[in-house]
């Protein structure tokens, strides 16, 4: 990290300096609407004043998502008569409630995902017939938009009785299984020809092969997979809440945004999802730097 | 077949099936090597000498003849442990320090832990490698680490040790260094040694029967059993013993690749 924050931090600097460009031009039709419409001239100065903090823009500015960001999580936690301070629980109309929703199906749907890719893959390489057979499936599984199986999902699990977080995190299961599959599929078979004719040798079995050699070869590849895999189970989750009219979770979040017309609710929610799917990159990152240094394979 | 033979090969053949037609590997290999020997088996690419090595080791199939290993055919063998395998890289697995490679071989066996623990140290005494056990491969150089397989092999302690240019890809002067610690590892253990390699003083210094073979089809065209003293400093190679037999080798070399053009 040392080193790196400069080249960071410009990058940043220059993403939100295009932004705020952007947001003059997108969001001045409304306000030169309105200065015909009362019959008054506007400044260039005021012009910009104007687009930078309208309650509805089209394009909200950076300074006012960051406020939503903060205003709806710490600030209804603080002081908000439903927050945390006031009754010990989270406020079902702050950001951290939203996205914890979203975040613990996320993470029951990962743990599905993971285990189902670990098993698919275990059984691909191991089983001539399921490598045949399991990956076109898996492959044609990912070319179906999830937003047109979404719905049929929560509707099949709704009818015979699962309701709630189960049906958001097997869309994320969904999504998240695949990238494992094909990580570990290929970590599995990393092992060169060699490696497995010194295990010959020594007349392995195969679960020894497996526990002594596939397995450790594949950690590598396991992780990678994890970090796509975690970011789609979060995808997941949130088209999950979309077509079902949830009131919970920062997918009900984007949609009541989109309702009313609260452009900064939808931002800041978008941006809420961004962070945690960052953050659960990020840990799985530790665990992945903490495993192979301990394996001795991260020098 | 006497008391003392080893392995066995008559008229040895192995055919590979490919789409430009069949690939003849080995073609009526017979030989005979006996306990203790140590065997080189030097020739071009493509002469069949990793191959033959690979049949020993129930590595590859044989599709015509006859090979027994310790009197048995070499499934059985390897089913028994006879032998132990050491490739042309080293392979230790990166996740594993050095002591724990050497033990793979006896986890899969089942030995138990003070027994691992005691071969470890032992094999690894022999290899000079003392005080490396709890380093990972990647902080060794490429000599110690051919070395680390080396124990690996000897660790469930097989009368065999088949070994497929193993010193292939390292520098001249880690080479002899590595001769040198060899043969004294071989006098030590007494083990029968088959050693493939490409290079004509590596195998007049180590072996005491030098197989010369040639490509297309791969064949044996010579053996020579080696006039050389047990006793090899060296500078052995800069006597007339040695340059005769080195001399013969390279002109068995020579008439097998003149018949196969």
């Amino acid at each position: 990290m040392r080193g790196s924050a400069i080249p960071v931090l410009t990058v940043v600097a220059v993403i939100v300096a295009i932004w705020y460009a952007a947001v003059i031009p997108v969001n001045s039709q409304w306000v030169l609407d309105q200065a015909g419409r009362a019959g008054v001239e506007v400044t260039t100065g005021e012009l910009v004043r104007e687009t930078l903090s309208q309650d509805r823009p089209r394009l909200p500015a950076p300074h006012q998502v960051v406020a939503e960001l903060w205003n709806a999580t710490v600030v209804e936690e603080w002081t908000g008569p439903q927050g945390l301070m006031n009754t010990g629980t989270l406020s079902p109309r702050s950001l951290f409630w939203h996205a914890w929703v979203t975040l613990s199906a996320t993470l029951v749907g990962f743990g599905i995902g993971t285990g189902l890719g670990i098993l698919l893959a275990v059984g691909i390489v191991h089983n001539r017939a399921m490598d045949l057979s399991v990956m076109p499936w898996a492959i044609a599984s990912q070319t179906i938009p999830i937003l047109a199986i979404a719905p049929m999902i929560i509707v099949v699990l709704n009818a015979v009785g699962v309701t709630g977080l189960i049906p958001k995190a097997v869309i994320s299961a969904y999504l998240s299984f695949f990238p494992v599959v094909v990580g570990m599929v290929t970590g599995l078979r990393s092992p060169d020809a060699m490696q497995l004719d010194l295990m010959k040798t020594y007349n392995a079995s195969r679960p020894e092969v497996f526990a002594k050699l596939r397995w450790p070869s594949s950690m590598p590849y396991l992780f990678a997979s994890l970090k796509v895999g975690i970011a789609a189970a979060l995808i997941g989750a949130i088209v999950g809440e979309l077509p079902t009219g949830a009131v919970a979770g920062l997918g009900a979040r984007l949609l009541s945004g989109s309702y009313y017309g609260q452009t900064i609710q939808i931002w800041s929610a978008l941006f809420a999802a961004a962070i945690v799917a960052a953050t659960m990159v990020a840990i799985v990152g530790m665990i992945q730097r903490y495993t192979l240094r301990r394996m001795g394979m991260e020098q | 077949m006497s008391e003392s033979t080893v392995i066995e090969a008559r008229d040895l053949g192995l055919t590979f099936e490919t789409n430009d037609g069949p690939i003849h590997a080995l073609k009526d290999v017979t030989l005979t090597i006996g306990k203790g020997e140590f065997v080189s088996f030097i020739g071009p690419s493509g002469c069949g000498k990793t191959t033959f090595l690979r049949v020993v080791a129930d590595l590859e199939q044989p599709t015509a003849g006859k090979i027994t290993v310790n009197g048995m055919t070499p499934a059985e063998a390897r089913r028994a442990r006879a032998y132990g395998y050491v490739f042309q890289a080293p392979g230790l697995y990166p996740w594993r320090t050095i002591a724990r490679n050497v033990t793979l071989p006896l986890e899969i066996m089942g030995y138990s832990r003070a027994e691992k623990a005691r071969r470890a140290a032992n094999v690894l005494e022999l290899v000079e490698l003392e005080g490396f056990e709890n380093k990972f491969p990647w902080q060794l150089s490429g000599g110690m680490q051919q070395r680390a397989s080396i124990a690996r092999a000897l660790a469930f302690d097989a009368d065999i040790l088949l070994m497929d240019e193993p010193f292939g890809a390292l520098d001249e002067i880690v080479r002899d260094r590595l001769n040198e610690q060899l043969l004294a590892l071989w006098k030590r253990t007494e083990k029968t040694i088959g050693f493939v390699t490409h290079s004509i003083p590596e195998a007049v210094y180590l072996s005491t029967k030098i197989v010369v073979m040639s490509p297309r089809p791969g064949r044996i065209t010579d053996v020579i059993d080696s006039p050389l003293p047990a006793e090899r400093p060296l500078d052995i190679r800069d006597s007339k013993a040695f340059i005769d037999v080195a001399h013969r080798v390279r002109e068995g070399l020579r008439e097998g690749l003149a018949d196969a053009v």
